[in-house]
């Protein structure tokens, strides 16, 4: 996977500086990501993993620093040169972001209807199938979001993502409050996701197993800035505290030996 | 054959027929697969094939370019999800990946889910008045079974210095009632003008002018102030009860509370009512001063009546019963705006819309509550001969 990488990042992020009032979250960071990799993103809590996230979609204007995604520089576009890019990400927040006073399938119909002109019954049928993918119930589509359990809203908010089927998806923390069952189909469905449709996938994560299995770069937020950005194996040799105590701790040993065993399986 | 099909053709063999898949089947070019699907069924409707699918033998997916989700859905639903799945494992020179989506997608078809047919429009007319006739019958069991479980809880804690929530009742007061003066006053020192330019007008032809004093105080005293401000209240602050205890209620924070082995009676409704019962009087108060100073006001200026012969007059005729009278509804009014303040909060459910609907609710509730009940009590006065 490394080595058949594009040498063209299409996303770059060189020194960006965030900042919320003297706290400094960010200071210089440098970031790649390149075609069709699922990059996983780690660090502790509090070292800006979901704002380096929203910086890089342009909700956070950064205080300095530049970000080139597509090789353009999203904040100094103009307006409708910036919905364009910006259509062709797939955003999942963290706490799923549903609309509120519509149903699963009209959540992701919406951006169907609005972005890509369909009318009203091929979105919903559409929608219908999206909601399938991500592995809801049919049942389920026609629900509010208030009656969903945890994690079928972070499905629901998957499948609203992947409506305009986006070349890059961000994910925020995805298989936080999952069943491990769930957590590991959800896996799965990026994988092959991002096999299917080249998919470009940025990962916000702190479940060791998702990093294990799925991501093909480890990009490892500490100090403020990048600390390393490798494969998960270069990653976890780097001599540094953190990462030891991150990868080697009990939890990461016991993530490490699982995946093993899936993949000698395979 | 149409030399126009770009996606889809149907290529009809010897004895097979061979369906070519072609081109770029993405999110793009949705609505053209669309057409050529269409085309192509109704093409076939003289060859009956199950739900919309083609009949074919042999599909042919080399001319493929692309395909996403979209495009995989539209497949998925001309060949038939079982079908293709089918086709898609046995066909082995196809890309690992684009068989993997073809699957997935073909895997996430829903089943044909029939939406029952709507009943007629009579049965549907009647069926929502019994409803909403339900429904405003558990309001009013609900309504009465909060005030039991307020009144419970008040007596419990009236006797527990302890648990009461001076700080907190401090804060409720403050925002419904400090807060609300300046309104309060406005508001009904512009209606007692208006209610003494009333007067003037009738009481002018009879050449009884003089009556407007007794108009105004008699109006004020009794009623106007009370409603006004019970209005006002009901629109300012049950909203805010509702919509306080609905985001709480959304957040999960009352389940939080409950969880701590409290009440969340007693930690937000009660002080929320004994807040109103204060406020809502105080306010009636200077609903009253306010609303007569305004009728004095337009005496003194278009009815050459001077404020100290307008307080001589009001001294001699209006008699201190009326402030009572008046003065007695608010804290009912109060007690039935909180309640109804916090149930509507109670009864948000999980989104914003549901905050929002109920807070809606609420005030007209309160509203229509503070009407009938001025109704009821005007009629009972009169029986009585207050």
């Amino acid at each position: 996977m490394v080595s058949s990488m594009p040498p063209t990042p299409i996303v770059q992020v060189r020194g960006l500086v965030n900042r919320f009032g003297t706290h400094t979250v960010h200071d210089n960071l440098d970031l790649d990501i390149y075609k069709k990799e699922i990059l996983g993103v780690v660090g502790g809590s509090g070292t800006g993993k979901s704002v380096l996230l929203r910086s890089i979609v342009g909700l956070q204007p950064p205080a300095a620093g530049r970000i080139h995604i597509f090789g353009e520089d999203l904040l100094a576009l103009p307006p409708e040169r910036r919905v364009h890019i910006e259509r062709r990400f797939g955003v999942m927040f963290q706490s799923g972001a549903l609309f509120s006073s519509l149903t699963v399938i009209e959540n992701v119909a919406v951006p169907l209807m609005e972005q890509a002109g369909l009318n009203r019954a091929q979105a919903e049928e559409l929608a219908r199938t999206k909601v399938g993918l991500v592995g809801l119930p049919a049942s389920a589509g026609d629900l509010y979001p208030s009656s969903l359990s945890g994690g079928m809203v972070k499905r629901a908010a998957l499948a609203r993502a992947l409506a305009l089927d986006p070349d890059i998806l961000f994910l925020d923390e995805p298989t936080a409050g999952l069943d491990p069952i769930g957590a590991g189909a959800f896996d799965q469905l990026i994988m092959t996701l991002r096999d299917a449709l080249g998919l470009t996938v940025f990962l916000v994560t702190h479940d060791l197993d998702t990093l294990y299995a799925s991501c093909d770069r480890v990009a490892v937020l500490s100090q403020k800035r990048v600390l390393a950005a490798d494969t998960l194996e270069r990653v976890a040799a780097i001599d540094d505290a953190w990462i030891r105590e991150y990868f080697h701790g009990p939890r990461g040993r016991a993530a490490n030996r699982a995946a093993e065993i899936n993949r000698s399986k395979s | 054959m149409p030399g126009d099909a770009q996606y889809l053709v149907l290529e009809h063999g010897a004895d097979s027929r061979r369906l070519r898949v072609r081109g770029q089947w993405i999110l793009k070019n949705y609505q053209p697969i669309e057409r050529e699907i269409a085309a192509e069924q109704r093409r076939e409707s003289a060859h009956p094939a199950s739900a919309g699918t083609l009949a074919f033998d042999e599909l042919d997916l080399d001319g493929l370019e692309a395909i996403d989700t979209a495009g995989a859905a539209q497949l998925t639903r001309c060949v038939g999800a079982l079908r293709l799945q089918e086709l898609v494992k046995a066909d082995s020179g196809l890309p690992a990946e684009r068989s993997a989506l073809l699957l997935a997608v073909a895997g996430a078809q829903p089943g044909q889910a029939e939406s029952p047919a709507r009943p007629p429009a009579w049965r549907e007319l009647l069926g929502r008045i019994g409803m909403s006739m339900e429904s405003t019958w558990k309001l009013i069991v609900a309504l009465l079974g909060f005030i039991g479980l307020t009144l419970v809880a008040f007596v419990r804690t009236l006797f527990q210095p302890r648990h009461w929530r001076v700080t907190s009742i401090a804060a409720q007061v403050e925002q419904a009632g400090l807060n609300a003066v300046p309104i309060v006053a406005l508001l009904t020192f512009m209606v007692g003008a208006v209610i003494a330019f009333l007067g003037a007008t009738v009481l002018a032809d009879f050449g009884a002018t003089i009556y407007t004093v007794t108009l105004v105080g008699f109006s004020f005293l009794r009623e106007f102030a009370v409603l006004l401000t019970a209005i006002l209240i009901a629109g300012r602050t049950a909203s805010a009860y509702t919509a306080q205890l609905g985001s709480m209620k959304a957040n999960e924070e009352i389940d939080a509370i409950r969880m701590m082995g409290l009440s969340p009676v007693d930690l937000l409704v009660l002080p929320r009512i004994i807040a109103l019962l204060i406020a809502l009087p105080a306010l009636t108060f200077v609903g009253m001063v306010s609303g007569i100073l305004g009728g004095m006001l337009v005496c003194a200026v278009s009815l050459d009546i001077s404020p100290s012969m307008f307080l001589t007059i009001f001294q001699r005729d209006i008699e201190i019963r009326h402030f009572f009278l008046g003065m007695a509804k608010a804290p009912i009014f109060a007690y039935l705006i909180a309640v109804i303040g916090c149930i509507e909060g109670f009864k948000v459910r999980g989104s914003a819309q549901s905050v929002g609907q109920h807070t809606t609710s609420a005030v007209v509730q309160s509203i229509f509550v503070v009407i009938l009940i001025d109704a009821l009590a005007a009629l009972f006065y009169m029986e009585m001969g207050w």
